[in-house]
């Protein structure tokens, strides 16, 4: 089997001074004197090639909802106003974030390394319901910095094994992850709504839904605000993951196996290792994103609930080009957009598909620009 | 457990598979054009939904099934289309795309559905049947395999006529080299974006044919996100088969059978949850992939994109 080539974009951007974006060298060619001017350019092409798409999604979009009879003015403000402005539904932002962040930083991890981990959100919603079934169990026994921190680790773990299978399959097998991931997530999802109606239904409720942790037992919150205290472990997460892909030497070797796992092996790496590594860390912190929004935010897991949190921040992850600290604008940008979406999901009747709509429409606008990025750097040369 | 496999059981069970394995043969006939032409479909998910929604439209405002599917080839087309331009002519990441596709696909009919029909859940009548005379007759697999809508028979016949397409035509051969080494098609002066992009649209017909099946004859009714991914099944279909189309029908009765395992066990009198026999499907092609991933095969060309005189 062939592997999938990975997409330019991951190798073309390291911001703004990576491998191919030289563009000092670009303006000795071009005879002018290296220097600020050419920092600049890179600046504002970074700029341009970030807001445009981010602008052009949220501009198409918009017309979808014209042609659907919504003011799309009137619905951005909304959003806007009730994720941004209004102080609960920036508390609410930050939460979200806190989650977000956790997967985001997961996917940075497989993606470097070149593999395509699409089963986020099996994965996150098997820990999460895990994690809803193990921490109102122990509560009664154990003091409550304990039961989170059980919470937090078996949520990464149920997240790891669950990413075992494509992990042997590619490691060992060379089974192409794409369909492998994609499948263990349907099935996680639907496992997860059995073990929810089956297994770890509350017997004090009708509602099929696991026991509740209680408010005071879940993660503390934050300075006196209802900001969980899961953002500062997505933001942790998030940077110590762009650290170890940038700066170590495991990060590097598992960067090498992602550009051109041919030459990994002759340069003695042991790849299926590296493998099999980066999905288990990949996969464990999207178990840990579940574990942080059971344990900070829900409380419980409800059947039926799935709200596809891995596949709407892939294409973030992408517009930061695997840059750590540039996911961390992208997903506070997403937070507002999905916070204010919710309230105006109730209040004006569009429905949440709508971020679909605009992750998707943000995905295609990344690659155009990606696309006229390139042609208009190969005719300047 | 000899009152189990009772004769009705057997015909819900073959009926089961043919209706539920319908979409899936002709999503991994679809994916399978595409592979062999070197294209790595993931947006075909979104095909199929696409062409769920646009099959259901047609058929529910003009009363017709045919021009329900050919509403389904339409919307199918109609995602494939952005695929082949933005895939095959920039030459973009074939698998951002396709999940961008896909993902659009879902939240699009998702939202025109509720904007058009989420309050009143409009059902389209009973497709009728054509009974094959004579065949119809045979006790328990007649009615299940000769008594079905006329798609049914014509989605068989697809199957004949790509594997003609493939084996003894210009055409077929083409494709091969596109995957293979589109070098090769080039220097022989074949149009490789061409012919990968019409390969792509091809797919893209296919698979909202299929869709619009599982919206007016499987369901009779469009549910946001219904193909629950079928559409990837076919993908796996299309590679377990090693570009051999009646390896892709003989998978889809097999998973159609899974599918449908649950309504006919429910006809033999035991119940399982649905969300346990939901499971079934990815189970099987988890087991698959397990046991022959090995032996799958994908041309060498697939997931690159070529460019002239390109390095």
């Amino acid at each position: 089997m062939t592997d999938i080539r990975r997409p330019d974009h991951e190798r073309r951007h390291e911001p703004p001074s990576g491998p191919t974006t030289t563009p000092a060298s670009e303006d000795q060619a071009a005879g002018n004197p290296p220097g600020r001017r050419g920092t600049g350019r890179a600046w504002t092409r970074l700029a341009l090639m970030t807001l445009g798409p981010v602008m052009g999604a949220l501009l198409l979009s918009g017309l979808l909802l014209l042609a659907l009879g919504v003011d799309p003015i009137a619905y951005y403000g909304f959003v806007l106003e009730r994720g941004l402005i209004n102080a609960y539904g920036l508390q609410a932002t930050f939460t979200r974030m806190g989650t977000l962040l956790l997967i985001a930083a997961g996917l940075i991890v497989a993606f470097r390394a070149g593999l395509w981990n699409l089963g986020g959100d099996g994965q996150f919603l098997l820990s999460a319901v895990a994690v809803a079934a193990l921490a109102p169990l122990l509560t009664p026994h154990l003091p409550i910095a304990l039961v989170l921190l059980a919470g937090l680790l078996a949520g990464a773990a149920v997240g790891a094994a669950w990413s075992m299978l494509p992990a042997l399959l590619k490691a060992y097998q060379g089974i192409n992850e794409v369909i492998t991931t994609l499948m263990t997530s349907f099935l996680g999802i639907s496992l997860a709504n059995v073990l929810v109606k089956l297994a770890f239904h509350d017997p004090a409720t009708t509602v099929p839904q696991t026991r509740t942790l209680a408010v005071a037992d879940r993660l503390p919150r934050l300075f006196g605000t209802t900001v969980s205290s899961g953002l500062l472990l997505g933001l942790g997460a998030i940077i110590v993951v762009h650290l170890v892909m940038t700066r170590t030497a495991f990060g590097l070797k598992l960067r090498v196996v992602g550009a051109n796992p041919r030459a990994a092996i002759h340069a003695g790496l042991p790849v299926p290792m590296l493998t099999v590594a980066a999905f288990a860390i990949s996969a464990a912190l999207t178990g840990l994103a579940g574990a942080v929004e059971i344990l900070g935010v829900q409380g419980n897991v409800r059947a039926d609930w799935n709200p596809a949190y891995s596949l709407t921040v892939i294409p973030l992850v992408f517009l930061a080009r695997f840059n750590g600290f540039a996911a961390i604008g992208f997903v506070f940008l997403f937070s507002v957009l999905s916070i204010g979406g919710e309230s105006a999901a109730r209040r004006t009747g569009v429905p949440n598909f709508f971020t679909l709509v605009v992750v998707a429409i943000l995905l295609v606008m990344l690659g155009i620009a990606e696309y006229l990025d390139k042609r208009h750097r190969t005719a300047r040369r | 457990m000899s009152t189990l496999f009772t004769e009705p059981f057997f015909t819900a069970l073959v009926l089961g598979a043919l209706t539920a394995g319908l979409p899936l043969l002709l999503a991994g006939l679809g994916e399978q054009i595409s592979e062999k032409a070197g294209v790595l479909n993931i947006g075909i998910e979104g095909m199929m939904l696409a062409g769920a929604y646009g099959g259901f439209l047609v058929a529910y405002h003009t009363g017709s099934i045919w021009l329900g599917y050919l509403g389904g080839a339409l919307g199918g087309m109609a995602v494939a289309t952005p695929m082949a331009v933005l895939c095959i002519r920039l030459g973009l990441s074939q698998i951002v795309i396709g999940m961008a596709l896909t993902l659009g696909a879902e939240g699009t009919t998702a939202l025109l559905h509720h904007f058009q029909f989420a309050q009143s859940y409009p059902r389209l009548p009973a497709v009728a049947t054509l009974a094959i005379p004579g065949l119809s007759a045979i006790p328990v697999i007649g009615p299940a395999l000769f008594d079905r809508p006329p798609i049914v028979y014509l989605a068989i016949l697809a199957v004949f006529l790509t594997a003609y397409v493939f084996r003894s035509t210009h055409l077929g051969l083409a494709l091969q080299a596109a995957g293979d080494k589109p070098e090769a098609l080039d220097a022989a002066g074949v149009d490789v974006v061409r012919l990968r992009s019409l390969a792509v649209l091809a797919t893209g017909c296919l698979a909202g044919v299929g869709g619009a099946f599982m919206a007016e004859v499987g369901a009779g009714i469009f549910v946001p996100f219904m193909t629950n991914g079928a559409g990837f099944i076919g993908i796996v279909l299309a590679m377990q088969a090693r570009g051999r189309p009646f390896g892709v029908l003989w998978g889809a009765l097999l998973f159609g059978a899974c599918l449908s395992a649950a309504t006919a066990l429910q006809v033999a009198g035991v119940s399982i949850p649905t969300d346990v026999v939901q499971m079934l499907p990815f189970v099987a092609v988890l087991a698959v992939l397990v046991l022959l991933g090995r032996k799958a095969s994908l041309p060498p060309a697939l997931g690159v994109h070529y460019v002239r005189g390109g390095r």
